[in-house]
């Protein structure tokens, strides 16, 4: 007995000076929320591997940004809310500035962080995903969806469908379903393609599929009576190849299903081996496939064996992890620029996001020229692009099949307006002033 | 030796018919209470590890107060009633979503008059979510009179799908929000806003040690005692002269009311924003789990119960990076629910009765310490 609490109490102190290692003064605390397990990991582990790589590849390169090392911790959220917000508690506090930003990866996490980070000050970069009316950065000011929010995604896959009928005035008298994820992240799109609905005058319903998405014959059967001319899919996870499955069942065209950019990877359609041909998806921009920046990851990082990418190495996921640090280390350079080569605070890291410029120029420099467009944030746009493409695949691989389709602004912003308005008077934030912001 | 009763000679009822009647519980109890109410406060304002930093509280702390609160209400029900129950994230969901639909104001329209209440504060918000919980909790209680066991945990199952559809379908209650998602109003009592974590901690630590002293004093009351002759023999209970009627409804009803008031605190206090899935079929599933972990039929097993289901799998999560040992979240993460599956395992084998169980023999053996026979 005795033995075993003195073991206990060594093994306590020993847990104690463990907690504390020492820090080096010069490393910037980039936190990772991953999911590595459960239902969603097939989608989130080329994710986190494309964050994790591009990190450690700026390390091994260049030494950091402008010197400053990066130290990245991962936790594992399991894509669910609580969790999530338990690693967001854990990590905030690490390195000698704490976390430099976080991206949860998933639209409850998000929603959660929304309320928590602007009492600790860290920018939540939700590239892609989150809150569309957090574009409005007066009334946000620490979120930042950058390059893409649901409502674009909503609005460019209808005026893809538009483009392929001939036109919008084709659109009347359509019927066009959302089959999506019943959640926050599959529910945001709704109010876009309502108001799309309106003013193209097409038949819009919603469907929803429970979490995680793999039982979904009902939906399907349902969309078999129904016959809609298209089915716009938001799933995440397993409930994409399954959604592709059960339209290959019912006999309901792939080519008619268009994917929201978190359903258009390689592991959405590979299950569903020759089913899935046809199917089309929308692009945040970039699709699968190496440009410059892959010679350097394979260079710096794949060859010197300092990751877990397997094949995954490349792939839409991937690119999109990699494009997710590409920005949130580029803010920190642009911070670094007023604040000086050290690591810096999430306030600081803040101060970059707003006001980033990656003009075609940089975007050349850093390797990710083919993969995005030249995007500014600014106080009052914390979204800073518009565009995005269609792809369609054709059993082996991604084909872009579209050219840059620009979201009309002048339909979404009164509803970004009318959104961050109620946001803000339900939490009574007094909206910044941006033109007075430097 | 230290741990005796011994020469407390009790002299009045009122000595006899105390919660704690020995005197070490009590001085244990007071103990426990001023390191929760002053230590830990103290402790977070130097800056002591680990309570420094915010994480002690706000990812520990909190969520163990709050989940001990929800087990100590389904022990109600499932521990001294002996009524199964997997209805509990449905009733914290309704506790949650009408504190929500109070503190944001509330109104209907019955075609002929028009109900409308003005957004309370918070405090009688989460009090009605409460209450709601309990009304509701009635209404899914009453298959209980005619079903038992197993029987009666499906119809409580039924109440789980029914608000997690709810809550998800009916757009009034999440106020027409276009993602489902809502957002909780500010911790505002009486013209004060809590806000910082160890304010946010003394609010769940308020409610939690109000309730559980309440839940402690009604257990061993007449009503306490026709729950367990409830649970032991209903037919026999009956024959005594305990209504099932009332015992088991007033069950139902003050289980549903604290777990109402967990769910509110779950949403306003911990989480900030949430939606239907925090309340989903997996929370039931856990805090039965921190029921029968802890113990069934014991206060102070809820507590246990909670803090192994929900502290355990942090702490372990954590072991390997603090030990710098270069494991990846990926296995970590399945190392856990290996090592904590087996614990269960191997607890509710060596102890079926769970922690309380353990805590009682602990104690039987201090008494005899350091001369057992």
């Amino acid at each position: 007995m005795r033995k075993l609490t003195l073991a206990l109490t060594a093994l306590a102190l020993g847990a104690t000076g463990m907690t504390a290692p020492a820090m080096a003064q010069n490393e910037q605390f980039l936190p990772s929320l991953v999911y590595r397990t459960g239902p969603y990991a097939p989608n989130g582990i080329p994710f986190a591997n494309g964050v994790a790589d591009y990190w450690t590849m700026l390390n091994e390169r260049d030494g950091g940004i402008n010197g400053v090392k990066i130290v990245a911790e991962e936790c594992e959220t399991g894509y669910a809310t609580d969790k999530g917000v338990e690693c967001y508690e854990r990590l905030k506090g690490k390195g000698p500035t704490g976390a430099g930003y976080f991206s949860p990866l998933s639209t409850g996490i998000t929603f959660a962080l929304t309320e928590k980070v602007p009492g600790d000050k860290i920018p939540l970069l939700t590239m892609g995903y989150g809150r569309s009316e957090s574009r409005n950065g007066a009334v946000f000011p620490w979120n930042f969806v950058a390059v893409g929010s649901y409502w674009t995604a909503a609005d460019v896959a209808i005026q893809h469908i538009a483009k392929e009928l001939g036109g919008a005035d084709k659109l009347k008298g359509k019927k066009i379903s959302l089959v999506y994820h019943d959640s926050p992240y599959g529910k945001e799109p709704i109010a876009a393609l309502e108001q799309r609905a309106k003013v193209n005058g097409f038949t819009f319903k919603a469907i929803p599929v429970t979490h995680p998405g793999v039982e979904q014959k009902s939906q399907w059967l349902a969309i078999r009576q129904d016959r809609p001319d298209y089915v716009l899919l938001w799933g995440w996870g397993v409930m994409n190849s399954t959604s592709i499955k059960e339209a290959a069942a019912v006999g309901y065209p792939r080519d008619k299903v268009i994917g929201v950019w978190w359903s258009g990877a390689e592991p959405d359609v590979t299950p569903a081996g020759d089913q899935s041909t046809g199917y089309k998806a929308l692009m945040l921009q970039h699709g699968a496939g190496k440009f410059k920046v892959h010679a350097d990851l394979e260079k710096f990082v794949i060859s010197k064996n300092k990751t877990a990418t397997k094949d995954d190495f490349a792939q839409v996921l991937y690119n999109r992890g990699l494009l997710n640090s590409m920005l949130g280390t580029e803010a920190i350079r642009t911070a670094m620029k007023k604040f000086g080569n050290k690591p810096m605070t999430g306030e600081q890291v803040r101060w970059g996001f707003e006001n980033l410029d990656l003009t075609a120029a940089r975007i050349k420099e850093l390797g990710f020229e083919g993969m995005v467009s030249p995007i500014k944030l600014s106080c009052a746009d914390h979204q800073g692009a518009d565009v995005a493409r269609v792809q369609q695949w054709d059993g082996k691989a991604w084909k872009v099949i579209s050219d840059y389709y620009k979201a009309d602004r002048s339909i979404l912003d009164p509803m970004v307006k009318d959104a961050s308005a109620k946001y803000a008077a339900e939490k009574k934030i007094t909206a910044r002033d941006c033109s007075k912001e430097s | 030796m230290f741990y005796r009763e011994t020469g407390q000679f009790k002299t009045s009822y009122a000595a006899d018919m105390q919660i704690f009647p020995i005197r070490q519980d009590r001085i244990a109890l007071w103990v426990v209470l001023a390191f929760a109410f002053i230590g830990i406060p103290l402790l977070d304002g130097l800056q002591v590890w680990p309570f420094g930093g915010e994480y002690m509280l706000r990812a520990i702390l909190i969520p163990f107060l709050i989940l001990s609160l929800a087990a100590i209400g389904l022990n109600i029900l499932t521990g001294y009633c002996g009524q199964l129950s997997l209805g509990s994230g449905a009733f914290m969901a309704i506790g949650a979503y009408s504190a929500y639909k109070f503190g944001t104001g509330v109104d209907i329209s019955f075609g002929l008059f028009d109900l409308s209440i003005p957004p309370l504060s918070v405090l009688p918000s989460i009090l009605l979510g409460g209450l709601m919980a309990a009304i509701i909790g009635i209404l899914f209680g009453i298959p209980s009179l005619r079903i038992k066991g197993l029987y009666l945990a499906v119809a409580t199952l039924a109440a789980q799908f029914f608000f997690d559809w709810v809550f998800i379908r009916v757009k009034w209650f999440t106020n027409y929000t276009s993602s489902g998602s809502v957002v909780a109003p500010d911790l505002n009592f009486f013209g004060y806003v809590v806000n910082a974590p160890i304010e946010r901690y003394l609010l769940c630590l308020v409610f939690v040690t109000i309730f559980a002293l309440l839940a402690k004093n009604l257990v061993r009351g007449n009503i306490g005692r026709q729950w367990m002759a409830t649970r032991d023999m209903d037919i026999a209970a009956e024959l005594m002269g305990i209504r099932p009627l009332y015992a088991k409804l007033s069950a139902f009803a003050i289980s549903s009311f604290i777990m109402g008031v967990a769910g509110a605190l779950w949403a306003f206090v911990y989480l900030g924003a949430w939606e239907p899935l925090a309340f989903s079929i997996d929370r039931s599933f856990q805090i039965l789990f921190m029921v029968i972990i802890g113990g069934l039929g014991s206060i102070l097993g809820s507590f246990l119960g909670a803090a192994f289901i929900l502290v355990l799998p942090i702490a372990l999560d954590q072991v390997p990076h603090a030990l710098g040992m270069p494991i990846s979240v990926e296995t970590v993460s399945l190392l856990v629910f290996v090592i904590t599956g087996a614990l269960i395992c191997w607890l509710l084998i060596v102890e079926p009765r769970g922690f309380a169980r353990l805590w009682l023999t602990g104690k039987e053996k201090l008494r005899l310490w350091p001369y057992p026979y």
